[in-house]
């Protein structure tokens, strides 16, 4: 869907514009804004939006929601909004509904397991996992007696590690000691954890695409007012070259994660087309993150690496970004097995098949 | 910013991947019959007449023109799915893909009737080979420094001076040149060039080859000396010719030939490391893969969008910088990666063939047809820098 019809991802976006302002937000030390900005949020029905209207959410569709991330990504959205529209798809999954308030989700990394003991209570331990500490539920994939099952789980019943990430949001460490689940159901045939990575893959790949479209226009804008050497900086070559790339990485990797999103909101199986998607955009997005975040602090110089700046508010978010729901060496080794596995005749098939 | 960079996520329609089969089909049997080889990318016969009135036959070439000139209206994604096949089986295209990419374009906008009616029907059917007459001694990436003369006569124009590095010159039978025609004005540099369609194989033009450090003989001098060219050969406007230019190169720049050139290389890869490779030659695959498919759909975007009318001259550039400096640094990864497959990989020899082959090929990606200076200079004027 293109961006212009998506009404759901222009509420998003209006809200944002409003109460996400990222020079306001830089300036509020004492996280004043959040509050504001999340009730709005709520109002408006996005938190929820992929939980279909019986289970508590909007049911809006999975390529609204996906309008709804790339304008959190533009805007550098510190709130857990991404964590909870993955739970609340997450816990829609099994039909548990979701509940009010801010939920992430466990496991947020390929490696890590939670498992269902005998008496049908939660035991594990996940690293990494975005806003743990604000959130009031937590979605829970976790398996037991060889199967699969979703869980709804109150935040406060689990051992949370405080942790700062790149971006400065949170990325906690949770652990699971034989926690009696909200709600507990088997998750669909089919569903497994590689397929919530690569959706939280997507997401992530959504947002990072739209901080470097931000990156770009603060970077262009800096360049066509800084003078220095009696002209603007715009003006030197050196310096368009450089902005040249970062638009080449900002729309490499708005191609691949937007092509993710469509190929997984038109998915009809998952099959090894749809992980070429939503692997390829999670490892292009962020070899992009580091690339095109560091052409635009060269544009800026030292102002962009002051705190008063709010440069980093997207650059440094981009890059934390990379290591949720598995890193670009991961899924770089991933699709490597893939396209091996297949063998070498069938690389161009895999690549050619959309 | 003057406007958002804008990649739609387009799919291919359901003709398209029946057309893919056909094409498929062709080329294995193409392969089979012993046309060509696609493991040997180095082979001299890049110019295939047989093969290439074969393509015409079937009906993929021109495909996007008016039926009444031989073309076969149908869409630029499926013209995307018969180049990118043929790109991907190393095929030899040498002999009707500027035409049917870039010379047929511009004779459809700009040639007389009488001479659509004469030359493009020939391109349909794979029978005439283009030139594209750009660059001269001193005059390169700096398109409007040309200096060879074009000056009036009756009936026509005299043509005087050299052009250079213009591949397939030696089996072309035409050119689409620029010449000038008048001097440059103080107010705009840019006058005074025109668009000339040119028959080659005719006297005062004298074809020089130049040898290539691949080994190949592709590109030439052109020498024209008084020779003659008639009023209808004018293309556009005289005097005119740069704003013709522009609208062209999303066309031109955005295929899957400006990031397939060397893509041999990594299915040899795939092939020399086998089913479970190592982490090290599993991560190197990966990453090279997604970068790939991110140009690809990048590419297949802009087909997309110049579909439906649009003309996304800066995404194109973008497809054009990121793609050529990708398939220009692929031969090297591959080289890293394939620093430790076994010495038993059944396939060791043609890879190395290919990767010297590849190597040796890759500095030229970034120049050909706009280089990477010019290509951001492009892009930085979209961005309202310029």
């Amino acid at each position: 869907m293109a961006e212009s019809e998506n009404i759901v991802a222009e509420t998003a976006e209006k809200i944002f514009a409003d109460l996400a302002d990222a020079q306001t937000i830089n300036r509020d030390k004492k996280g004043e804004w959040k509050a504001p900005l999340w009730k709005a949020l709520t109002e408006a029905g996005l938190p929820l939006a992929w939980v279909p209207e019986d289970c508590g959410g909007s049911g809006a569709s999975l390529a609204e929601g996906f309008g709804v991330l790339s304008a959190a990504g533009r805007f550098a959205v510190a709130v857990p909004l991404a964590e909870t529209m993955l739970a609340g798809w997450l816990l829609a999954q099994a039909k548990v509904s979701s509940p009010d308030g801010e939920m992430t989700v466990v496991p947020a990394s390929p490696k890590d397991r939670i498992t269902v003991n005998s008496d049908g209570s939660l035991s594990g331990k996940a690293r990494g996992v975005p806003f743990a500490k604000a959130a009031k539920h937590i979605a829970v994939l976790a398996s037991g007696n060889g199967s699969l099952q979703i869980a709804l789980v109150d935040t406060a019943k689990c051992r949370i590690e405080a942790g700062i990430g790149l971006g400065g949001d949170h990325s906690d460490t949770v652990t699971l000691d034989k926690v009696r689940p909200v709600a507990l159901k088997p998750a669909p045939k089919g569903f497994d954890q590689t397929r919530l990575m690569l959706m939280g893959g997507v997401a992530r790949s959504l947002q990072i695409a739209g901080a470097l479209e931000s990156m770009l226009e603060i970077s262009v804008r800096y360049s066509n007012e800084r003078v220095a050497f009696e002209k603007k900086i715009s003006k030197f070559q050196a310096v368009q070259h450089n902005l040249a790339r970062l638009a080449g990485e900002s729309a490499a990797a708005l191609a691949a994660a937007t092509s993710a999103a469509d190929a997984i909101a038109n998915a009809g199986a998952f099959n090894d087309e749809v992980f070429l998607e939503a692997a390829a955009a999670k490892i292009r997005c962020s070899e992009a993150a580091e690339k095109g975040g560091g052409i635009a602090h060269q544009v800026h110089g030292a102002i962009g690496f002051t705190i008063e700046h709010v440069l980093h508010r997207y650059s440094l978010r981009a890059l934390a970004w990379r290591d949720d729901f598995g890193s670009e060496s991961y899924w770089a080794v991933e699709l490597g097995k893939l396209v091996a596995n297949r063998g070498a005749d069938e690389l161009w098939p895999l690549v050619a098949s959309r | 910013m003057t406007a958002a960079l804008r990649f739609d996520p387009i799919r291919l329609p359901p003709e398209c991947e029946q057309l893919r089969k056909e094409v498929r089909a062709f080329l294995a049997e193409e392969i089979a019959a012993g046309t060509f080889d696609p493991h040997k990318p180095n082979r001299e016969d890049t110019d295939v007449p047989e093969f290439s009135r074969k393509v015409g036959a079937k009906g993929w070439l021109g495909m996007t023109w008016p039926k009444k000139y031989g073309g076969h209206e149908r869409s630029f994604l499926e013209r995307y799915v018969v180049t990118e096949e043929m790109r991907v089986a190393n095929a030899p295209t040498r002999r009707f893909f500027v035409a049917d990419r870039q010379s047929g374009p511009v004779l459809l906008k700009y040639a007389p009737e009488n001479i659509k009616m004469d030359i493009l029907p020939r391109i349909c059917r794979g029978e005439v080979c283009f030139a594209i007459g750009m660059s001269e001694p001193n005059s390169g990436s700096d398109l409007f420094a040309a200096k060879t003369r074009a000056t009036k006569t009756d009936g026509g124009y005299l043509i005087n001076g050299t052009k250079i590095w213009t591949s397939s010159a030696h089996i072309a039978d035409y050119m689409i040149a620029i010449f000038r025609t008048s001097p440059p004005t103080k107010e705009n540099r840019r006058h005074g060039l025109t668009q000339f369609l040119v028959k080659m194989k005719q006297p005062g033009i004298e074809v020089n080859p130049i040898g290539q450090i691949t080994g190949q003989y592709e590109f030439n001098e052109v020498v024209f000396t008084d020779h003659f060219v008639p009023d209808d050969h004018v293309l556009g406007e005289v005097d005119g010719a740069w704003k013709q230019a522009t609208s062209e190169l999303a066309y031109e720049r955005s295929g899957p030939e400006r990031f397939l050139e060397t893509y041999y290389v990594l299915t040899e890869l795939v092939r020399a490391v086998g089913n479970n490779p190592d982490t090290r030659s599993a991560e190197g695959i990966g990453r090279l893969v997604a970068q790939l498919h991110t140009m690809r759909r990048m590419s297949v975007s802009v087909a997309g969008m110049l579909q439906a009318g649009k003309e996304p001259v800066v995404e194109a550039s973008i497809v054009k910088d990121i793609g050529t400096v990708w398939e220009q640094a692929l031969p090297h990864r591959v080289r890293d990666l394939a620093a430790f497959v076994e010495e038993t990989a059944t396939n060791r020899e043609t890879l190395e063939n290919q990767l010297s082959f590849a190597i040796k090929t890759a500095p030229k990606l970034t120049i050909q047809g706009g280089t990477t200076e010019v290509l951001r200079g492009i892009i930085a004027r979209g961005l309202g820098l310029r």
